[in-house]
Parts: structure tokens; C-alpha cells; sequence
């Protein structure tokens, strides 16, 4: 069977699962409970500095988005980092740790942006015997309006002065987490390499609002009367994390940079999707919040399986094999074509393919053949956009497929060049570069 | 020789209130989402088509997907103003379920029947403000024949399209076959009557009754005083068996057993034999087996000609008399009926076999002890009015285009009494529909638009 076990940024665990810092990772009763059930490691939910703790609403706090039958899609909260006393939380670290030796266990901290703040905290912390600490510049609620979260994370700056504290002043790993709340996700994480960082974590909530009460005309949920933009989570945001965890694996100043990723994760898929991305382990946390922590199991049972089916006998072996396959759109072969085609022993007659095409795209699938229901690919007008393929209800009913060169497609009436051609020296490009032929 | 046991109250009051409940319970809430979300939202969709109203059943159940049970009524009901009842009574394994994609997909159809019932259900729980408005007056009058689904249909729609409708009905409430044709279980807490109640709010129609055609009115009076007539007067005639002894007591009609227990106030008081023999393999043998066996009956067997494959009751009514305790018994006609001191104890049967395509006796006989025999061989269509003694028929009923037009000029007619289709209700309300449409444009108006396709429809077809 596959080994699963992984060390990240020097930090061993039993396998790449980590519990994201959040609320499951609250305190040492949550914690014992997911040891228990399996997880690999926790990032303790975020830690601020000594003296009267944060204070939490005692309103709606979570919310979220439901598919029709009620399954959670997106998730949002408002809660702040940790609120209860530092003493308290440093303590139940130090226990967990002592009891759980072979788990990681990496602590989350945000603190003003000051060097004594991070100067006093850090050996405290590090005191626990924790595997390495997480600095929180993501979090985009709440703290963010007192200079902290989010605050420092949109500043490269911030990052790297904070980071390079913390290099500074403790041994221990130091994982920086990112928001998505930014334009671009390199030039944050650069910053973070820059001041030394063991490594990031990616994606930290992004910012939303969830809905309105309508009766009321309200936002929803509201705590007496008003409400404010939360964190948003679930699998709705994996794409959008996927895609920023891509855009520093492929980045070569980042190459080495290990990658914990974050975002939506909910079945082991999920995760392995980001660990071809790159990521050298991923963390979660709406999933357990949706269904409890037994999911793990679920996770490590399929992530075992699918290695094996593959012949992976470590996640090295397949950690960051999908990059290379994302470029930059000027990249794409324009030369390349594709047809969909509709499996006629597999098509239920929905006709939602034909529909959608005839009324939003191409005009390019039948809805009959002979006076009958019929649905068929028409190639001459086809431009192999995969939208019949995103919409149709039957899995594998209609496939893409690639014509070969000197093929000819019907639609330009042109043979598919085996070259490979791309924007940069397209005759439409007006600032193409010169042919090389 | 023991006396025939037929009595009522042979059940505990509150077996009765249970037996007679409704026998398909509504969706909740929550079922209703998670079965509106199993809908494809197909293009041209098959349900749409297997409907003989043409209801957009695509859109009602993407409402009550978005929690908008009042616009999911109204899709259902511009298009089958009964279709509350047809929710209940509509064979959708038939029909519109047959039809569903997701019988390819995953052999299990999206449950329309009751996704329909649940928007109607809630609908006319609170109707509100009207879903419709009728069109501004015509000064036209039109007269409807019977107040069943297909009369009460081209009254709505005529009154709708402007028109005023005088409804002439023979028996003392209105419905036909909706009041007085359907198993109790089928339509609980007076459903028909209320929705009725609604269908009536448009204003615009007048219902009297105590009218029968040929008796109380005639059709030349109604020509000289209408400027079009509908007629959805049913099958009034129930066929025969032709035995000597057909008679005797304790053989009946199924037609009447099933009128009497609707209109009982109290099902308890309604006498069943121990023993029932239902002659007959449609839906009204079913309904009143099924009921029989509700009512306390301890055997209750339903003999048909041919096979269970060839019986006009759908599979689903067929189980659905099965899993009631009723046996179905096939390849037998009856032979004779047996009687002591005045009144029927058992039916012999003759079987049959099909000797290419003909019924043909083997020779055979079987016997069935019996306290009451009900007939359920078939209804045919009573022509009392002088009127229509021209009237042209095909197989015994009115013959009528595809808009419903009938030999006789200003004369249109649908429902069971007119000939093709299955004789069901959702049939007859399509009828009902399309003729006052007919109607609209033979009165030279043709204001909307909706009628306007439908009409190009039938003539297409």
C-alpha cells in the first residue's frame, strides 16, 4: 500500500491531512477528537497576543450556500481568531503535543504588526514543543480592520518584514498563509520566500456576503438587524484556489517554495487534484465542519487507493507531475482541434446540449434526425467549446476528441497542421513575433 | 342454504378512517426540493408532450425548486384548469412519467404526479389574488352540456377568453366524473367540490342543475338560445352482460357502487358483501374492487376475458389492487349467475383461450361463491336527446375533429362521449380546452395567443 506519510517544510506527519486553523482546531477537546479520528496534523486556531481575549458575536457566526437539495456548497463565517486566553491554548499545545508525538502540530498566530509583539509571542509558542507556527495574513474579517489579517497580506511588504521577524526569532518552521483577497498571488508569496518563509499556505476566505433576507430586506444572516462581509470557504472556492496555488508552482522563482494548499478540499480527489498542483499537503476545514472529523478516513482510504491504482508509492511521486501542464493562454496551440461528440447508447433524449448551444453558443447540435429526437454533434459548426460536455447530466455521454493532423475540420474547411502554432505568432496578432519558419 | 352475508360496519371505525385516507400521501416540503432538483429542465421536454395538456412541467417544478409554489401553480393550471385532480387521478405512468428522461438515466422518473400535487396542494390551500383574468366581454352566450372535466373545462376557457357560459348539468352537484366516478381515496376532504369552488370564481358561468339533455332541456333549444353549444355529457349507460339473471339482487354496477360510497357521509354505513366478484379489467373494475376490499369484504377477485397485459387498468392500478388483497383472475367470461332464494351465491365462469385473436371457450367451467357481483364491463354513450339522432358516431360515440367540432353545425363535444383517446380526465379537459377555443374563433374572436398555437397544433396534427 502507499505510503502516505509526508513531511512538509521539515515537519513530519502520518499523512498530508491537515485540519486547517479554524474552529475544529479551537482547543485541546476538538483536537483530541481528530487525533482520534485520523488526522495527520492541525494548524490551532490562530493565537493572538496576551492580555483580555478577542470577543466573538453571539449572533450568527457561519452561513451557507446550498445547492438545491440542500447540499453545502459555500461557507462563510464571521469568527475571529482564537478567544480564549493565550495561557490557556498554550498549555492544551503543550498536552496535545506531549500525547501525540507523531501528529503535526503547527500553531497560527496573528499579532499587531509590531517586532515585540512577534518578538514576545514566538518563544512562548515555540516553548508548547509545537512543529512549527503559521502566520495568519489572511484572515479578512474583523482583524483585518485592526492592522492584522488580511491587513498584512495585502502588503508584500508587511509579509516579508513579518516573516523575516519570525525567522528571526524562532527556529521553528514558518508556513505564511496568503489571501485570495489580492489581484495577483505571486508577488505576496515572493515577499514571504523573501523573508525567509519555510513555506506558504494558500487560500486563506475570501471576502462575501452571503445573501439577503428578503422578507426583510436584510443581509442574511444578520446579528440583530446588520451583518458583515465574512470569510467565504467550501467547495465553491477550490477552483479559485487551485488556480492561485498553480500560479506559484509555476512560477520559477518559487520553484522549491513548498505549498500547504487550501480551498474546498472535501474528498481525497480534492486534495490530490492540489498535490499535482504542487502542494506538498493540504489542509481542510468546511468539509469536517460539514460532516465531522471521520471524513479523514474517507480521504486517506481513497488517496491510498488511487496511488496504488497509479503506482505511486509515495505523494512525491506525483506531487506538482500537473504543472507543467498549465501556461499561460498565449501558450494554447491554436492549431489543436476538437469535436464533441454525443454517444447516442448513452444520451437520455434531455436535449439540454442542444439547447444550450443553439441558444447561447455555436449552433451546433441537432434536436432532430428525420422528424425524430435526435441530438447530434454538427462538426461544420462545432468549435469544441466542451460546453455541451459541462451541461449534460450522463457522465461521459459527450466527449471531446481531438482530430488528428491532416484531418480536415469541418468548420474552417482547413487540414489540422501537426505544428504547433500559438498567439505570439498568430497572423491576427498585430504584435505577433516573427515567424520562426 | 346460509343467507348472502352482505352488511356494513364490518371494520372498527378507525380501520374505515385509514382504509379511506388519502392513498398516495402529498410530498413534504423537504421530499418535494430533493424531487424538483432530480428534474433535467429537458429542451422540448418528452413530459411535455405526453401530457395531453401540454403543461410545462419543466418550469412548475423548477419553481417549486425556487420556492415559488404559486407561479408552479399557475403553469399547471393555465394549462389544465383541473389540475389539482389530475395530480391525483392522472395515470402519469402512462403518461407524463413514462415520458421522463431519467427512465433512460436511472430507470426511476422524476415523480411529476406528485410534484404537481404538491404546487396544487399548496396553491389552493391560500389561492389569493386570482391566478387569471377573463377577457373583456364578448356578449356571446355559450352552453356546456354536463359539468364534468370536460364541460367544466370549456367553461373556464370560454369564460376566460370572454364568453358567458351557461352550464346544464342533470345531476345535483357538479364534478361528473370527479364527484361521483373516483374512488374515495383517490380525492380526500372534498377536494373536488372545492376545487370546483375555484374554477368557478372567474365568474362567467352559471351552473344549473336537474338539467338532462332530453328531458329538462333539448338541443334545438339550446342552438336557438346559444350562440354555441359543448356537449361533455359522458358515458350515461352502463353495458349489460346479457344473463337472464343479471337482475337478481345483490348484482350491481360498479359505476353506481362507486357514485354511492363518494357521496356516503359515512363510508361505515356503506353494506359490502363478505364475497365480491368484479367483473371487468379497467380502472373502474379496480376502483371498485379495491374499495370493496377497504370496505371489509374478505375476498374480493376481479375475472377478466384476457390476460393482466391486455386489461385497460394500467400495471400500476393493477398492483395497486394486488398489494390491496384483491385477486385477479383472466382468461374467463362469465357464464351464469347463480341464485338461492332470490339472490345471487356464486358466478360461473367459462375459460377462455385466444385461438388466433378470437376468444374461444375451452370447455372448462370454474365457480366463484359470491355475495354481491359488480358489473364493470364498460359505459356507453345515451343519446335521449331528438337533437342528436343525427348526429354522426364512431364506434359508438360522437364523432369529433381535432378541435372538437361535431357533424352538427355549432355543436362541439369532447370528453368520454366522443370517441378516440383513453377515456381519461386529463383527456377530457384538453377537450373541454381546445373546443372553447374552436368555439372563440367560430364566434370570430381569437384574442389569445396561447389559443392561437393550439389550434395550429391540432390542425398540424
Amino acid at each position: 500500500m502507499a505510503d502516505l506519510s509526508s513531511t512538509f517544510a521539515g515537519i513530519r506527519s502520518p499523512n498530508p491531512f491537515w485540519l486547517a486553523s479554524a474552529p475544529p482546531t479551537d482547543k485541546e477537546y476538538n483536537i483530541q477528537r481528530a487525533f482520534e479520528a485520523g488526522w495527520g496534523g492541525v494548524v490551532w486556531k490562530t493565537l493572538g497576543e496576551a492580555g483580555p481575549p478577542i470577543v466573538n458575536v453571539n449572533g450568527p457566526r457561519y452561513a451557507a450556500l446550498y445547492s438545491q437539495d440542500r447540499r453545502l456548497i459555500g461557507f462563510n463565517n464571521i469568527e475571529l481568531i482564537t478567544d480564549r486566553p493565550l495561557e490557556v491554548n498554550l498549555a492544551e499545545i503543550a498536552r496535545i503535543k506531549r500525547r501525540w508525538p507523531d501528529r503535526a502540530v503547527v500553531v497560527s498566530l496573528m499579532v499587531p504588526c509590531e517586532e515585540n509583539a512577534w518578538r514576545a509571542i514566538l518563544p512562548q509558542v515555540e516553548d508548547t514543543g509545537c512543529d512549527g507556527v503559521e502566520l495568519n495574513f489572511g484572515c479578512p474579517h474583523g482583524m483585518s480592520e485592526r492592522g492584522m489579517g488580511s491587513a498584512v497580506g495585502q502588503v508584500p511588504e508587511y509579509i516579508e518584514m513579518v516573516t523575516r521577524w519570525c525567522k528571526q526569532y524562532s527556529r521553528l518552521p514558518v508556513i505564511v498563509k496568503l489571501t485570495p483577497n489580492i489581484a495577483d498571488i505571486r508577488p505576496p508569496a515572493l515577499a514571504a520566500q523573501r523573508g525567509g518563509a519555510d513555506a506558504v499556505s494558500l487560500i486563506n476566505t475570501i471576502n462575501s456576503v452571503m445573501g439577503v433576507d428578503l422578507d426583510a430586506l436584510l443581509i442574511n444572516p444578520n446579528t440583530g438587524g446588520t451583518g458583515s462581509h465574512g470569510g467565504y470557504c467550501g467547495p465553491a472556492v477550490k477552483p479559485i484556489a487551485q488556480n492561485m496555488v498553480a500560479e506559484i508552482a509555476r512560477t520559477p522563482e518559487m520553484a522549491s517554495l513548498p505549498i500547504s494548499g487550501i480551498g474546498g478540499i472535501t474528498n481525497w480527489r480534492d486534495a490530490a487534484e492540489f498535490i499535482a498542483l504542487g502542494c506538498g499537503n493540504v489542509q481542510v476545514c468546511t468539509a469536517a465542519m460539514t460532516y465531522g472529523f471521520r471524513i479523514v478516513q474517507d480521504m486517506i482510504d481513497g488517496l491510498a487507493n488511487y496511488m496504488d491504482d497509479k503506482g505511486f508509492a509515495h505523494i512525491d511521486d506525483f506531487r506538482g507531475r500537473a504543472v507543467r501542464s498549465i501556461v499561460n493562454w498565449n501558450q494554447l496551440n491554436l492549431n489543436h482541434v476538437e469535436k464533441a461528440r454525443i454517444d447516442q447508447d448513452a444520451c437520455i433524449q434531455c436535449g439540454r446540449c442542444h439547447v444550450v448551444c443553439e441558444d447561447t453558443s455555436h449552433q451546433a447540435i441537432t434536436a432532430t434526425k428525420n422528424g425524430q429526437r435526435h441530438f447530434e454533434v454538427i462538426d461544420a459548426e462545432c468549435v469544441g467549446c466542451n460546453l455541451c460536455v459541462s451541461v449534460c447530466p450522463v457522465p461521459q455521454c459527450i466527449t471531446m476528441h481531438a482530430l488528428k493532423p491532416g484531418e480536415i475540420d469541418a468548420r474552417t474547411g482547413q487540414s489540422v497542421p501537426a505544428a504547433y502554432a500559438n498567439w505570439t505568432t498568430h497572423p491576427n496578432n498585430p504584435a505577433r513575433a516573427p515567424s520562426s519558419v | 342454504m346460509p343467507l348472502p352475508d352482505i352488511k356494513s360496519g364490518r371494520l372498527s371505525a378507525c380501520q374505515y378512517s385509514v382504509n379511506f385516507s388519502d392513498a398516495h400521501p402529498p410530498l413534504t416540503p423537504a421530499q418535494a426540493l430533493i424531487e424538483a432538483e432530480r428534474c433535467y429542465y429537458c429542451f422540448d421536454a418528452p413530459c411535455i408532450n405526453a401530457c395531453p395538456t401540454g403543461i410545462d412541467i419543466p418550469s412548475f417544478i423548477r419553481r417549486i425548486g425556487e420556492d415559488n409554489l404559486r407561479g408552479a401553480a399557475k403553469a399547471i393550471l393555465e394549462a389544465n384548469v383541473f389540475g389539482g385532480m389530475c395530480a391525483r387521478v392522472c395515470p402519469t405512468e402512462v403518461l407524463c412519467e413514462q415520458a421522463c428522461v431519467r427512465n433512460t438515466h436511472e430507470d426511476k422518473p422524476v415523480e411529476i404526479g406528485l410534484l404537481q400535487r404538491h404546487a396544487t396542494d399548496a396553491y389552493f390551500k391560500a389561492p389569493g389574488a386570482p391566478l387569471f383574468a377573463r377577457l373583456g366581454p364578448t356578449g356571446k352566450r355559450i352552453a356546456v352540456v354536463g359539468a364534468g372535466p370536460a364541460g367544466l373545462s370549456c367553461a373556464h376557457r370560454a369564460a376566460l377568453l370572454g364568453h358567458d357560459v351557461t352550464v346544464f348539468e342533470a345531476r345535483p352537484k357538479p364534478g361528473g366524473l370527479n364527484e361521483y366516478g373516483l374512488a374515495t381515496y383517490k380525492t380526500v376532504d372534498g377536494f373536488a367540490q372545492r376545487e370546483i369552488d375555484w374554477l368557478l370564481a372567474i365568474g362567467g358561468i352559471e351552473i344549473r342543475h336537474g338539467q338532462a339533455l332530453g328531458e329538462q332541456i333539448t338541443l334545438a333549444e339550446l342552438s336557438a338560445q346559444f350562440d354555441a353549444v359543448f356537449l361533455g355529457i359522458g358515458l350515461g349507460g352502463v353495458n349489460a352482460l346479457g344473463l337472464a339473471s343479471e337482475s337478481t339482487p345483490g348484482v350491481g354496477n360498479a359505476v353506481e357502487f362507486i357514485a354511492g360510497l363518494r357521496q356516503a357521509s359515512d363510508v361505515a354505513a356503506v353494506p359490502v358483501g363478505r364475497r365480491v366478484v368484479v367483473i371487468g379489467g379497467g380502472m373502474t373494475a379496480v376502483d371498485a374492487a379495491v374499495q370493496s376490499r377497504k370496505l371489509g369484504a374478505e375476498e374480493v377477485t376481479i375475472v377478466y376475458r384476457r390476460d393482466q397485459q391486455r386489461m385497460p387498468a394500467s400495471g400500476y392500478e393493477q398492483d395497486w389492487a394486488l398489494r390491496n388483497g384483491v385477486t385477479i383472475r383472466t382468461w374467463s367470461v362469465l357464464k351464469a349467475l347463480d341464485t338461492s332464494m332470490g339472490h345471487v351465491e356464486s358466478a360461473t365462469f367459462a375459460e377462455v383461450g385466444d385461438i388466433a385473436g378470437r376468444l374461444e371457450a375451452t370447455g372448462r367451467l370454474w365457480s366463484l361463491a359470491a355475495d354481491t357481483v359488480l358489473k364493470a364491463i364498460g359505459q356507453t354513450l345515451v343519446l335521449a336527446d331528438p337533437g342528436l339522432a343525427t348526429v354522426a358516431l364512431q364506434s359508438g360515440r360522437i364523432a369529433v375533429d381535432a378541435e372538437g367540432r361535431s357533424s352538427l353545425p355549432n355543436v362541439w363535444a369532447g370528453g368520454d362521449c366522443t370517441w378516440g383517446g383513453r377515456d381519461l380526465t386529463v383527456e377530457a379537459v384538453e377537450h373541454g380546452k381546445i373546443a372553447a377555443y374552436s368555439i372563440d374563433r367560430a364566434l370570430g374572436f381569437m384574442r389569445s395567443d396561447a389559443g392561437a398555437r393550439r389550434l395550429r397544433r391540432a390542425a398540424a396534427a
